[in-house]
């Protein structure tokens, strides 16, 4: 009867959900395959270590951009694709910050401000990290929030706002627009070769199980900034009047009208919110992985859509989440396929929950 | 209607002058600025041929679109992964089987060019339908970040040592990873006049194009002739789309792109026609991304970035989505003005001043404008980095577009989706259009007598 | 000008015969006598249920009526029926056959099409695109019978068939003189005459009319009534949502009262009007 039972419900989840099931088994059928790896040797638990904690740095970094994305798209309802940009915006405004008050006087003060455009001055060469320029990052940190932010509120204005009532789709291709012309805009100023933006951190090695697992200071700042800014928004949106009327806005713009919200404010509200995070992000994501390019934050934009489309579009929450599955899988997709895949490994993921719960992991709470 | 409607009214010939109109307004306008220029014939001619190349693939590619998002509603951002497909399966297929010690890393089937273009266009299309399956049911904005994730996984594939080479039929082939192929056989004209039977009349033609062009004239001639084939194809996909949108199929797509549960309510199966105009779409995508690389003579995998797939949504829009004469217009502005015109814009800047440096970097360009007020560093820093701002003046175009002009050049799809005219049949006796026609010519005599007497 | 006009009536008449010749081929089948049957739906969305174990039957050639308060779940009854939403639970049956879960086309294939409440006319096509969409199996919605030289000749005789009775249709319903409009032009009551001619052209043998006269002019709704008695005089069968009660009352042999979700009552047109828990049910909405 159990059995029967079982195989009967069991038959009945194939033949309703098919995806879900090859999922599962894909999923069983890769743990299984790690856990052999582990068993024989062939894998060390160490390289597990490193690469979970790769992800996680990773994850955070999506995570926190991917909450400016995922509101954007739910209280102005369109899918934002010039959000890559302004995390570029954002670092070349901190960047420079940073070079500047590290550097100055020790380098012209244009190489500076360019954030060392080709190859005039050198992030290795100023010595600059968080522990050795404390204060060059942390102003970095606020100069690129502030400037995301007035970016994202100046382009609203003049572009997103005039045509505030179309429909998603006209929204989308303006961004697209808008993505060319900042992307490539940074380009002509800042020119077009990665730099390298900080010196060599100190790093901790963890022992741990047959191998280490190396933190760095950087890994340690980017933990902290992206888990404060986190809870930050938490507050922000459950405890004040603004966030519950920016939860209303993303549930039903009619009935936040009703109730006497001013849109206008909660769409300012959502810029500065979301844009401060993005230009956050994408300094902490500059100081981590120590490389600076005009293309960087266009590059980590599908990866962000990705988390936000996995946490369920509209969630902060689930935008951390989906960051950091994204995150993980892109890092650890190295231990099954060759590496150059593991940016398609998070876009099939992606594809994937679409497939399974197009809704999203965390569907039907928005903005909470 | 509009003053649209007047204006095209009043060319000869309806769309097809409008296009022809624009075509030689441009070939006009780039034939006097090689004047100033100074331009030798062989010049000239290459120009145009360049020129003409250009309006050629952005025009199919346009049209390609326009049958996704103009007739069916379908976001795809990712057409350069349907390109990419193409291109590569074409290349895969063609590519003479490899030799040990030869010039290329990898061979190919070495199968003739012809079944490599069918492959090619059968591959993007089976790409478009492993899409398509999962993601047509979405929302238009997740098949738009599908599409293009699914592009930036086939360019990663292509760039991923992994599948630089591997064995196929017993044939080393492979994608040749990120320094990408080879593509050592014959180029599609040369292909197709060997084909017809007219290569050597054609290698006397271009002997006899001395006259004009008297050292080497056959790149001249191959530019020139194959733009021209580009514009047959391009009229051929243009007939393709016209039929198909002036047909119960097409209208079927109009109707799913207008709401797609209606049509779905009115029993037709939208899943299906979603399918077949995306796969075909995808095809045709292929097919333009086959006569854009090939002539080429290699591809790597770094063409087929999105921006490219950007250009050609630029092209559409420019026209006016869901036309067809828009797409076609759409695409030749494009090419003439968005595309090619900055960099002969710089060609002739750097003819007119030919011996000026300009700064290597921005500090350089601006810290004289700031400094002392002198500009002309920047400028010419401008001048040099004309290709990246071409790219933030697109990008402008669009917003400019999106706000101002969102249904491009030619608006709206205007034509009528049937095979026929729809006017009353002459058959049919016109009506009065009075009351008491209806009741008798709803041809249920009885009801209606009886509806009148009611009355 | 009639003999063009005589034509639908007579497609029709013979389709009819042909249906009742298909019915006595195949047996007897009592289903035939209710050609829809509804069991046990229910559908809630989030908190709300909607529909709730609503059960009811339609006889075949008659003009049922649904009626109810406003939200009592008589248009997401429809969407189920109809496979535009799919149930949480229950059954429905068509013409003997299980059609519960299906899709939207497969469903106005087997001949049950409906009409929506509000309206939705494909706005840039014309009245007359509109129409041309709707009949069954066109040749030329296969894709390569629309291109191919020679064989797009077939299609374009059946286009010509096809827009013949598309102008009867129009002199039917009255919308002849706004055939070349883009149907986002129209006004709503013509919508509503749009959506009920271009459902139609579909040949269905069942027709879901979801509030069709809401903004149609007296005179109209009163020819219009006429057209669907004659229709369902044809052999048509009817279910048709409505507010206005004497409409209801007048012009409907059965009538189902819904309810938050669940049949209420039903009966003639009489029995309805006495019952009590009717007048409760409609007071008690409207407080
Ligand atoms: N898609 C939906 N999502 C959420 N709630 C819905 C949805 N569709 C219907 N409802 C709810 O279900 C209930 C029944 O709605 P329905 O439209 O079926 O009522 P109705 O009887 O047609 O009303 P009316 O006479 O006003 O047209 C209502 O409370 C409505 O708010
Ligand atoms: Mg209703």
């Amino acid at each position: 009867m159990g059995i029967a039972e079982t195989y009967s419900r069991g038959r009945q989840l194939a033949i309703e959900r098919p995806f879900a099931l090859v999922l599962a088994v894909i999923v069983v059928v890769l743990f299984g395959d790690l856990l052999r790896g582990l068993a024989t040797g062939q894998t060390q638990f160490a390289d597990i270590g490193t690469l979970v904690w790769d992800g996680l740095m990773r994850g955070l970094v999506i995570g926190l951009a991917g909450i400016g994305l995922s509101m954007t798209y739910s209280i102005l309802n369109f899918a934002n694709f010039s959000h890559g940009d302004y995390i570029t915006a954002g670092a070349f405004s901190g960047w420079a910050t940073t070079y500047l008050i590290a550097g100055l006087g020790r380098a012209d003060i244009g190489a500076l401000l360019l954030v060392g455009a080709g190859g005039s001055v050198y992030g290795g060469t100023l010595g600059i990290g968080m522990l050795s320029t404390p204060l060059a990052v942390v102003a970095g940190i606020v100069v690129s929030g502030g400037f995301a932010i007035a970016l994202s509120l100046a382009v609203d204005r003049t572009i997103f706002k005039p045509i505030r009532n179309e429909d998603g789709i006209t929204l989308l291709i303006t961004s697209i627009g808008v993505a060319f012309a900042l992307r490539y805009l940074m380009q002509f100023v800042f020119g077009s070769d990665v730099r390298g933006t900080t010196a060599q951190p100190p790093s901790v090695s963890l022992y741990f199980i047959d191998g280490t697992v190396f933190i760095n200071a950087h890994d340690i700042t980017l933990l902290v900034v992206a888990s404060a800014l986190m809870l930050g928004v938490h507050v922000l949106l459950q405890r004040t009047k603004l966030g519950k009327a920016m939860r209303a806005m993303a549930d039903n713009k009619d009935l936040a009208l009703i109730t006497g919200i001013s849109t206008e404010r909660v769409v300012r509200a959502t810029w500065i919110i979301g844009g401060g995070l993005t230009g956050v992000a994408g300094y902490m994501f500059i100081l981590w992985k120590g490389t600076l390019g005009f293309n960087d934050g266009w590059l980590l934009l599908l990866l962000i859509f990705a988390a936000v489309i996995l946490g369920g579009i509209g969630s902060i929450y689930g935008a951390i989440a989906g960051g950091l599955v994204i995150g993980l899988t892109a890092s650890m997709s190295v231990l099954w396929i060759p590496s150059a895949f593991s940016r398609a490994a998070a876009f099939v993921v992606m594809i994937v929950i679409l497939l399974v719960k197009p809704s999203g992991l965390f569907s039907g709470r928005a903005t909470a | 209607m509009s003053v649209r409607d007047d204006f095209t009214a009043r060319i000869p010939g309806g769309d097809a002058g409008l296009i022809v109109l624009v075509l030689l307004g441009t070939y006009l306008a780039y034939v006097l600025a090689g004047f100033v220029l100074g331009y030798t014939l062989r010049g000239q001619l290459n120009s145009i041929a360049t020129l003409t190349f250009y309006i050629g693939v952005f025009a199919m590619l346009s049209l390609a679109l326009n049958l996704h998002w103009g007739y069916t509603g379908l976001f795809n951002i990712g057409i350069v992964g349907f390109m990419a497909v193409g291109v590569y399966v074409t290349a895969i297929v063609t590519k003479p089987t490899y030799v040990a010690g030869g010039a290329a890393q990898v061979g190919g089937l070495g199968l003739p060019l012809w079944v490599g273009i069918l492959a090619g266009m059968t591959a993007a299309a089976l790409l478009g339908l492993v899409v398509a399956l999962p993601a047509l049911r979405l929302r238009a904005d997740y098949l738009a970040i599908v599409t293009i994730a699914m592009s930036e996984i086939v360019r990663f594939s292509f760039l991923s040592g992994e599948l630089q080479q591997f064995q196929l039929f017993g044939n080393r082939v492979g994608f040749g990873g990120g320094s990408g192929l080879i593509l050592d056989f014959a180029p599609p004209l040369e292909a197709l006049l060997r084909g017809v039977g007219l290569w050597n009349g054609y290698l006397g033609f271009v002997d006899a194009f001395q006259v004009l062009v008297p050292r080497n004239p056959k790149p001249v001639v191959d530019g020139l002739v194959y733009g021209l084939l580009l514009l047959g194809f391009v009229a051929g996909f243009y007939w393709l789309l016209k039929r198909t949108g002036e047909s119960p199929f097409g209208r079927v797509l109009k109707a799913i792109r207008e709401d797609e549960d209606v049509a779905n309510a009115l029993g037709k199966n939208t899943d299906r026609f979603k399918i077949k105009s995306f796969m075909l779409g995808c095809a045709l995508m292929g097919l333009a991304g086959i006569l854009w690389l090939v002539p080429q003579g290699a591809v790597t995998p770094n063409f087929f970035r999105p921006r490219v797939t950007f250009f050609i949504w630029i092209a559409l829009i420019i026209g006016g989505a869901g036309s067809n004469t828009g797409s076609v217009l759409g695409g030749a502005v494009f090419a003439a003005v968005l595309y090619q015109g900055p960099r002969y814009f710089q060609n002739l800047v750097s003819a007119v001043f030919p011996n000026l440096d300009s700064p290597s970097g921005f500090g350089q360009a601006i810290s004289p404008l700031i400094s002392q007020f002198d500009p002309v560093p920047f400028l010419l820093y401008t001048v040099d980095s004309i290709r990246q701002l071409q790219l933030v003046v697109m990008g402008l175009v669009l917003i400019w577009l999106m706000h101002n002009r969102p249904e491009g050049m030619l608006g709206y799809r205007k034509e009528t989706a049937s095979v026929i005219p729809l006017s009353r049949p002459k058959s049919m006796t016109a009506d009065g259009g009075s009351d008491d026609s209806v009741r008798t010519d709803g041809g249920v005599d009885a009801a209606a007598q009886g509806g009148e007497t009611d009355e | 000008m009639s003999d063009a006009a005589d034509q639908p009536v007579e497609d029709v008449a013979n389709k009819v015969d042909e249906d009742a010749l298909g019915a006595f081929a195949s047996g007897v089948d009592t289903s035939v006598d209710y050609p829809l049957r509804v069991e046990g739906l229910e559908k809630s969305f989030g908190g709300i249920t909607a529909v709730d174990g609503a059960t009811f039957e339609v006889e075949a050639g008659s003009l049922t009526g649904l009626i109810g308060p406003n939200g009592a779940g008589k248009s997401t009854t429809f969407n189920l029926i109809t496979g535009m939403l799919k149930p949480d639970a229950g059954t429905v049956t068509f013409n003997g056959e299980d059609i519960t879960g299906e899709e939207p086309h497969e469903i106005a294939n087997r001949g049950m099409v409906r009409t929506f409440q509000i309206a939705r006319e494909l706005s840039e096509m014309t009245v007359l695109e509109n129409m041309m969409l709707a009949p069954k199996h066109q040749r030329g919605e296969t894709l390569w019978r629309s291109v191919m030289p020679g064989v797009r000749d077939d299609v374009r005789e059946q286009e010509e068939e096809l827009l013949e009775r598309v102008w009867e249709v129009l002199d039917f319903f009255d919308i002849a003189h706004i055939a070349e409009e883009y149907a986002g032009n129209l006004s709503g009551g013509q919508r509503k005459l749009l959506e009920m001619a271009r459902a139609l052209l579909t040949d269905p043998d069942m027709l879901l009319l979801d509030e069709p006269f809401a903004g149609v002019n007296p005179t109209l709704e009163k020819k219009l009534l006429e057209h669907v008695h004659e229709l369902r005089e044809q052999g048509y069968t009817f279910l048709l949502v409505e507010h206005d009660m004497d409409l209801i009352m007048n012009n409907c042999e059965h009538v189902i009262v819904l309810h938050q979700g669940s049949v209420l009552t039903e009966g003639t047109p009489d029995e309805i009007r006495s019952n009590e828990e009717v007048i409760e049910a409609y007071l008690g909405g409207n407080v």
